[in-house]
């Protein structure tokens, strides 16, 4: 038997896909199965990459816990979100908080959100009791030891002590 | 606005001026927002995302920044119109795949673009000529604010703005330069530089964004983490990097010119021929020709031609423009015709 592809050289390489609903049986030398495999490594998208991240280090009972955790709001599973790379819904990072911290940490070096908020928008700033938020982060930075996190929590709470009271009259 | 009248519009990205355009395409902040509680696109189910569509469209009529904006709906549109959305840059590919309960509004400037249900609910974006972000930022975030005050966004204290991403997740902004660096490529450098950018946690992508491969010598320069920095903070380390590549795009071409002047020339005059005169041209070889005909405008070296008809032809020579503006459908071998047919028009003066 040829190699389906070039047709010059004897097929040793025998390949099923499956893409969508359909399947296709290819025959391949070794050349073009070669080259076939790389085209199949540049398909290895992101969600595979977070997956695979997602398989951190974890005591085998925890990561057994993991995978029957369900989001409430949306029924998404953990498994699932591994599997597809995606969350659910707003919900999910709640449920699956545990889980994502360290992986959030992995893909951007950090877990404190130093950007804007909604919140200052529609002037409920301590809707969600932000400088106590502030300082629970600034203890977990530090026992975390990620200095360089803890400082920025630091400047931001300096920022907001010295706006409170304006904050207060405004709102 | 319907949304062949766009043909005869000139893209204001496109204008080829604001700070160092002569390397520098254009800047583009892209924020990513979600419903609360809602499920994200891909696990929403029908009605979920069409009242997705409605709370945000809804949303946006009472905000005034979006008066001049037209809104079209994907199910609406065929499979000619969408390609030409994305050879604007006004929607992506993925936002095109499965039209179903998605939209994308524009402005009629089309500095604005908003896809909805695209794989967060919200994926809005401002683009600006030139080397720009802190403009186009100014702009996002203040249509942020509007949005936010309709709607709740889905945000957390300590991890930001949600998304069906974790790798979005924090700002949710991603701040991407088009470059054009003709010179790091014909001095073979720009392997160095490439490498240099993804060890910086920059990404590099193609004209068209993610999954496209660099042509014609450009290149999109973003950032990939998006938590633990302010938007302030990640666009001046943005800035900071293309400020380096700029400078080595410039010393590369001061070389070219010190040393192979008569090369380059002569390559630059050879691609505007070709140009002036072929009869039957593929939208790759126009990228490659085009990509020489710009240089040769920024080095003083192509008169009577300015940057902003160039910019144009890369837009107007792509499949779907070349079709919306015969308006009917035509095949590979048609368009490479009149693709030769519309260059020559444009740049042949008469």
């Amino acid at each position: 038997m040829l190699c389906d592809i070039c047709g010059k050289n004897p097929a040793t390489v025998h390949l099923t896909e499956i893409i969508d609903d359909s399947m296709n049986e290819l025959h391949l030398c070794e050349e073009c199965a070669h080259q076939k495999s790389l085209q199949m490594d540049q398909h290895f998208g992101l969600s595979d990459l977070l997956g695979g991240l997602a398989e951190f280090e974890k005591p085998a009972k925890e990561k057994e816990a993991a995978v029957t955790v369900k989001c409430a709001n949306c029924g998404l599973t953990y498994t699932d979100f591994k599997k597809i790379g995606r969350l659910g819904c707003s919900e999910c990072y709640r449920t699956f908080k545990k889980y994502l911290g360290p992986l959030l940490k992995k893909v951007h070096g950090s877990i404190i959100h130093f950007g804007k908020s909604p919140f200052k928008v529609a002037r409920v700033l301590d809707k969600r009791g932000d400088l106590q938020a502030l300082r629970n982060q600034l203890q977990k930075a530090i026992e975390t030891e990620a200095f360089e996190d803890a400082a920025k929590i630091r400047d931001k709470i300096k920022e907001l002590e010295k706006k409170q009271p304006q904050n207060n009259s405004g709102s | 606005m319907k949304l062949d009248d766009l043909i005869n519009h000139s893209s204001e990205w496109l204008k080829g001026t604001g700070p160092n355009s002569d390397i520098v395409i254009s800047s583009r902040i892209r924020l990513a927002r979600n419903l609360e509680k809602i499920p994200f696109p891909h696990w929403a189910n029908k009605k979920q995302s069409e009242g997705v569509l409605n709370t945000i469209t809804d949303a946006a009529g009472k905000v005034d920044y979006f008066k001049s904006t037209v809104t079209f709906k994907l199910a609406d549109l065929d499979s000619i119109d969408k390609q030409f959305l994305i050879e604007r840059h006004l929607m992506s590919y993925e936002h095109a795949q499965k039209a179903d309960q998605k939209a994308v509004i524009i402005d009629t400037e089309e500095i604005l673009s908003i896809m909805l249900n695209e794989e967060d609910h919200i994926r809005m974006q401002v683009m600006q000529s030139g080397f720009n972000l802190f403009e186009a930022w100014n702009i996002i975030n203040k249509l942020d604010d509007c949005l936010a005050k309709e709607l709740s966004f889905a945000f957390l204290a300590d991890w930001g703005y949600l998304t069906a991403c974790p790798t979005n997740t924090g700002t949710a902004m991603r701040g991407s330069v088009m470059l054009h660096l003709p010179a790091l490529v014909m001095t073979t450098q720009i392997n160095r530089v490439l490498a240099a950018i993804a060890k910086l946690s920059f990404t590099t992508r193609g004209l068209y964004g993610e999954g496209t491969q660099a042509t014609g010598n450009f290149f999109q320069v973003s950032n990939q983490v998006s938590l633990g920095l302010s938007e302030d903070d990640i666009i001046e380390n943005i800035n900071g990097l293309i400020r380096q590549i700029i400078e080595q795009e410039s010393q590369a071409r001061e070389m070219m010119l010190s040393r192979n002047r008569a090369v380059l020339e002569d390559r630059i005059n050879r691609s505007f021929g070709i140009l002036k005169s072929a009869h039957i041209i593929t939208s790759q070889e126009t990228i490659e020709l085009l990509s020489m005909v710009r240089l040769g405008c920024d080095l003083g070296m192509v008169k009577d031609l300015d940057r902003r008809t160039i910019n144009e032809l890369f837009i107007t020579t792509q499949p779907a423009h070349l079709q919306k503006l015969e308006s009917k459908k035509l095949s590979s071998q048609e368009r490479d015709v009149k693709r030769a047919e519309l260059i020559r028009s444009r740049l042949i003066k008469s």
